[in-house]
């Protein structure tokens, strides 16, 4: 009782479905009737593209439910609006990192690495832009001042994490405290940075007066941010660490610090140390807490302890906010990129660093 | 050698307290740490909450004050949680199911480097970029759109308005909810999608009836974290937003929200103005620590039949 009609020579596996050429065959003339309403809005590259997706899904899901049937159509529209997502999701990625680059590669030199802004006022950057001479002034005692806040903050931040995830992993085995602490590191995880840095305003405030503003009230505030990542990664690294490690060190009869010290922490120690390095590269580029705990300076301050302190982030806001010079913008604009280059090289080069660090100093497991 | 060093009593016992206890002590200060943000918050703005209606900012009391940029910081998350939880469910499936094997881990970092760029650097691209770019946009919107009160015209124009800002936090709140999700589809029972695939379904039908039932608590408590994240963000508001008396509009400048309240006006601010804001950040916290516990609430409801921890 076989069918016996034109499609006979096709296999009975392809039957009712579209040749690959056929999804060819709807790009084209979607490509041509976007080309055509685009240009009758205002012909621009991207409108033609977006119009050129649109088409060409609805004309795929057209075609594909004339011969495949609404159940296959459903599929291949949605296999089309996640492709879509993910290209609309890398759009700012590389929207932001083109941008950065473009204003941001001429003004890095190394005058602006090695100078700060003392003594570079408006009038300078009057004169600059009007003698066309290069940009003065740089962000040196913004890179001292985040190396130094971020340093202190890492001090404070991974003896408090560690020694807790310690306690949860070794010592507090689901008890009350323990579930306390797990469950406030994970709230702790979504204080946002500004009341981060409003608590640490608020405590040195009321312990040496209102308006005290130095990089160690900064580091405090990212700490807070800090920590909660610390603990967590630390807490995932020390879990896995193998029991019979453990037991085998008991056997032998060493002392409980003795084996966390020596036997539990060195075998996670490169899960620790690239977590820990992922927690500085999410609190570098922080912005808001330094804003209100290390006020801004122009001039470089080696003193984590007192008077106010620049950062890379505020000297960006600064520059982009209020502009050194009001009536040419250009040179401030010129920092403020240039700053911004700086600061996300420092993050990937932390982010890779971290996955380095786990990837080359994992504990040997062959034999 | 009369006496066995094993034997001696107390050889390293005393050291072995004190680690137990250092490591005691440093979970009680987390515990500590928390507690007083809470105190500290409290005790500095209970001035604002004391002080005469005319002498706050706006001379109408305190509530007066801070309900309108309550309201501006929950608009600004719902734009950035409207465009960001459907993309960022649809690129965490893009990365778990639909990609190539070999290419999805590299999707995976592509996309943990949105995370990655600090937050001024998305305020000041709004601010540059993005802003200019949107103008004609919002001119189109409230020419055709304009009798919908949130487009109501005329529109901004330099482009700083609510909605760019919640496209910018959109952008940064993203890579979270994909995070978060693509780890729960991965976790997916593989048993369950084979099952469907055999049946023969569609893979998109395998997906609606294995993947997504599966996810579902992981979806809202991603999306949640999510939104504790867009009502904390500070610079790429402060940078993006022409700030302004509460309006529908947001295609206008206008709106304002808790946190670029907070870091536009602090580095000034003394006294009274002090204690406002501050005010305002116990708020703030207020009400990201309950979205926050709300969605860990929920994590942990689900957790012993969906893995999504």
């Amino acid at each position: 009782m076989l069918k016996v009609d034109a499609k006979q020579h096709q296999s009975q596996l392809t039957r009712n479905r579209l040749p690959r050429f056929a999804l060819l065959a709807v790009l084209f003339p979607a490509a041509i009737a976007a080309a055509a309403a685009a240009t009758l809005i205002g012909f621009n590259v991207v409108l033609w593209m977006v119009f050129t997706a649109v088409l060409f899904v609805i004309g795929a899901w057209l075609i594909t439910l004339l011969v495949e049937g609404s159940r296959h159509a459903g599929n291949r529209m949605i296999r089309y609006v996640v492709y879509g997502a993910f290209i609309l999701a890398l759009i700012p990625l590389v929207s932001v990192i083109w941008t950065v680059l473009e204003r941001g590669l001429p003004g890095l030199t190394s005058n602006f690495l090695w100078t700060s802004m003392s003594g570079v006022t408006g009038a300078v950057d009057n004169r600059t832009v009007a003698e066309g001479t290069p940009v003065l002034g740089g962000a040196y005692h913004a890179i001292v001042g985040t190396l130094q806040i971020s340093l202190v903050a890492t001090l404070i931040s991974v003896p408090i994490g560690l020694m807790s995830a310690i306690y949860l992993v070794e010592y507090g085995t689901g008890g009350p405290l323990s579930r306390a602490i797990t469950f406030f590191v994970d709230v702790m995880t979504g204080i946002p940075s500004i009341v981060a840095g409003l608590f640490a305003a608020a405590l040195f405030g009321m312990v040496f007066g209102p308006a005290t503003r130095t990089g160690f009230v900064a580091a405090v505030a990212l700490s807070v941010l800090m920590i909660p990542v610390v603990v967590r990664s630390t807490e995932e690294m020390l879990r896995i660490v193998p029991n019979e490690l453990r037991e085998a060190s008991y056997a032998l009869g060493v002392r409980k610090w003795r084996t966390i010290t020596k036997v539990v922490i060195p075998t996670a120690i490169s899960g620790i140390a690239s977590g820990v390095t992922l927690a500085i590269a999410r609190v570098v580029g922080e912005t808001a807490p330094i804003l209100v705990t290390a006020g801004f300076a122009t001039s470089i301050n080696w003193n984590v302890f007192s008077g106010w302190m620049a950062s890379l982030p505020t000297f960006i806001y600064y520059q982009i906010r209020t502009p050194t010079s009001p009536t040419n913008v250009e040179p401030s604009d010129q920092r403020a990129w240039a700053a911004a280059l700086i600061l996300i090289l420092f993050v990937m080069l932390l982010n890779l660093a971290a996955r380095l660090i786990a990837r080359f100093f994992a504990p040997r497991t062959g034999r | 050698m009369s006496t066995n060093t094993l034997a001696r009593r107390g050889s390293g016992r005393s050291s072995d307290k004190a680690f137990h206890l250092a490591t005691l002590a440093a979970g009680c200060l987390i515990l500590v740490v928390l507690f007083s943000v809470a105190a500290f918050l409290l005790v500095q703005s209970i001035p604002a909450f004391q002080a005469q209606a005319e002498e706050v900012t706006g001379g109408a009391g305190f509530w007066s004050y801070i309900w309108p940029i309550v309201i501006g910081t929950l608009i600004a998350a719902a734009i950035a949680m409207a465009l960001a939880t459907p993309v960022g469910i649809f690129v965490a499936l893009f990365i778990s199911h639909f990609a190539p094997r070999r290419l999805a881990l590299g999707f995976g970092y592509l996309i943990d480097l949105l995370a990655a760029i600090p937050s001024v650097i998305y305020g000041a691209w709004g601010y540059i970029f993005l802003a200019p770019l949107l103008t004609t946009a919002y001119d189109w919107l409230a020419a055709n759109l304009g009798w919908i009160p949130v487009f109501a015209g005329p529109a901004s124009q330099t482009g700083r308005t609510m909605l760019t800002a919640g496209i910018v936090l959109a952008v940064m709140v993203l890579p979270i909810i994909t995070a978060l999700t693509r780890e729960i589809f991965l976790q997916t029972p593989k048993l369950h999608e084979e099952a469907a695939l055999a049946m023969g379904a569609t893979q998109w039908e395998m997906i609606k009836m294995a993947v997504l039932p599966f996810a579902r608590p992981g979806i809202i408590s991603a999306a949640m974290l999510g939104l504790g994240r867009a009502l904390g963000e500070t610079m790429a508001i402060a940078l993006v937003l022409s700030p302004g008396a509460l309006t529908a509009s947001l295609i206008q400048s206008g709106n304002q929200t808790i946190a670029a309240e907070i870091a536009l006006n602090f580095p000034e601010a003394y006294n009274l103005r002090l204690s406002e804001l501050i005010a305002a950040g116990l708020v703030l916290f207020v009400i990201t620590l309950a979205v926050n516990m709300l969605a860990r609430w929920v994590i942990s409801r689900h957790k012993e039949f969906s893995g999504a921890n």
